[in-house]
């Protein structure tokens, strides 16, 4: 049996900190999954080299302060409104990679707008989704996405849908746009789900590279400061009532374009 | 036939005692020191050493990135 000093060498290397992360120690709660989104964007940018020409969006909400974690450009836009600063950057610098980071409070409710008409103009961005139910950053308060009957700061009796009506599920709708090249949702709450998730993000890029759309990651999340639970058992509770609710794969992929999906039927 | 054994470092300073890498372990290695790190929290640690695979499950979980995962051939 061999010391654990013989195995802990270079060489035997299968799994690091991915390079574009910066060594600032991130304010999320224990166990959010913001964290593990964060590094799989950073992997990407490492694996497809594209670290130098990378400008993210971040958004309003708890990942407002991605700029500190993941080392590319960033910009950060006023709340929900990600997608058109992200819109102007790509245009202005096509030659870019240019990503939103938005929340589901940012992206399903204030900026629901923004999101709804980059999509319809099939803006060559890549969109990550992070939906936790919640609006994390203020103290955990019911948003769109919040589940029937999930109790949150500002919905005490849980939602209620004939107050407050049904969770939206904004990724549908969005897939259903025609400039949506590749949609899909995933999750980073086991091993598995993490590799999915892995590659369903550096694909999201690429085909960003392929300028044929806008492509968006949505990641059903945890948030277990605001859901009062711990880590782990968000987790648990996320894949038992998140997922029936946000079924998990792809919505879209247009990556190999049939000839109907560039058809637009033009004016007799 | 070569046994594959795995090894894991952890920046304990770092750790926020998530336990997500905890639940994630196919070899129940890891475990929560009873001991605290600078910031208060009881950091991940190999209580089982001999057991580590060198699988990698725990660094792809951690939201922090702070599991690095070494594999070797005996
Ligand atoms: C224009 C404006 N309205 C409201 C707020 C308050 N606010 C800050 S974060 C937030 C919600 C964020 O929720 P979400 O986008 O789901 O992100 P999370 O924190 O859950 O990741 C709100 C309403 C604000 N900062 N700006
Ligand atoms: S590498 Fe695999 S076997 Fe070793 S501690 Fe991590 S999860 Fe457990
Ligand atoms: S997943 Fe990472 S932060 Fe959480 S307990 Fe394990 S090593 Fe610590
Ligand atoms: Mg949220």
């Amino acid at each position: 049996m061999s010391n654990i000093n013989d195995i802990i060498k270079p060489e035997n290397l299968v799994y690091k900190k991915a390079d574009a992360l910066s060594d600032n120690i991130m304010h999320y709660c224990p166990g959010c999954s913001h964290g593990t989104v964060h590094k799989l964007i950073a992997e990407t940018l490492d694996e497809l080299g594209i670290q130098d020409k990378t400008i993210g969006v971040s958004p309003v909400g708890c990942g407002v302060f991605a700029y500190n974690y993941i080392n590319c450009d960033w910009q950060q836009a006023a709340h929900g409104r990600a997608p058109a600063l992200a819109t102007g950057t790509k245009r202005l610098m096509p030659d870019h990679y240019v990503f939103t980071y938005q929340g589901d409070g940012d992206l399903a409710s204030i900026g629901t707008s923004e999101i709804m008409h980059a999509v319809n103009r099939g803006e060559n961005i890549t969109v990550i989704f992070i939906n936790n139910g919640i609006y994390g950053m203020t103290g955990g308060q019911m948003a769109p996405t919040t589940l029937v009957g999930m109790e949150t700061s500002s919905s005490p009796y849980g939602r209620d849908i004939s107050i407050h009506g049904y969770p939206i599920k904004i990724t549908e709708i969005l897939a259903q746009l025609p400039g949506a090249a590749y949609v899909t949702r995933q999750s980073v709450h086991n091993a598995t789900a993490v590799r999915k998730a892995k590659k369903a993000v550096k694909k999201a890029f690429e085909v960003q590279g392929k300028a044929i759309g806008t492509s968006i990651v949505e990641i059903v999340s945890t948030c277990s400061s605001g859901w009062k639970m711990t880590p782990t058992g968000a987790n648990e509770w996320m894949t038992e009532n998140m997922f029936p609710n946000y079924p998990l794969g792809d919505i879209v992929d247009k990556s190999k374009p049939k000839q109907e999906d560039l058809e637009q039927f033009p004016l007799k | 036939m070569a046994k594959v054994r795995g090894a894991v470092v952890v920046d304990t300073e770092a750790c926020k005692g998530c336990s997500v890498c905890v639940v994630s372990c196919p070899k129940n290695v890891l475990q929560l020191n009873k001991q605290v790190n600078s910031r208060g929290y009881n950091y991940s640690y190999m209580a089982n050493a001999d057991e580590c695979i060198g699988c990698g499950n725990c660094g792809l979980v951690c939201p922090d990135s702070v599991i690095t995962v070494y594999r070797a051939k005996e």
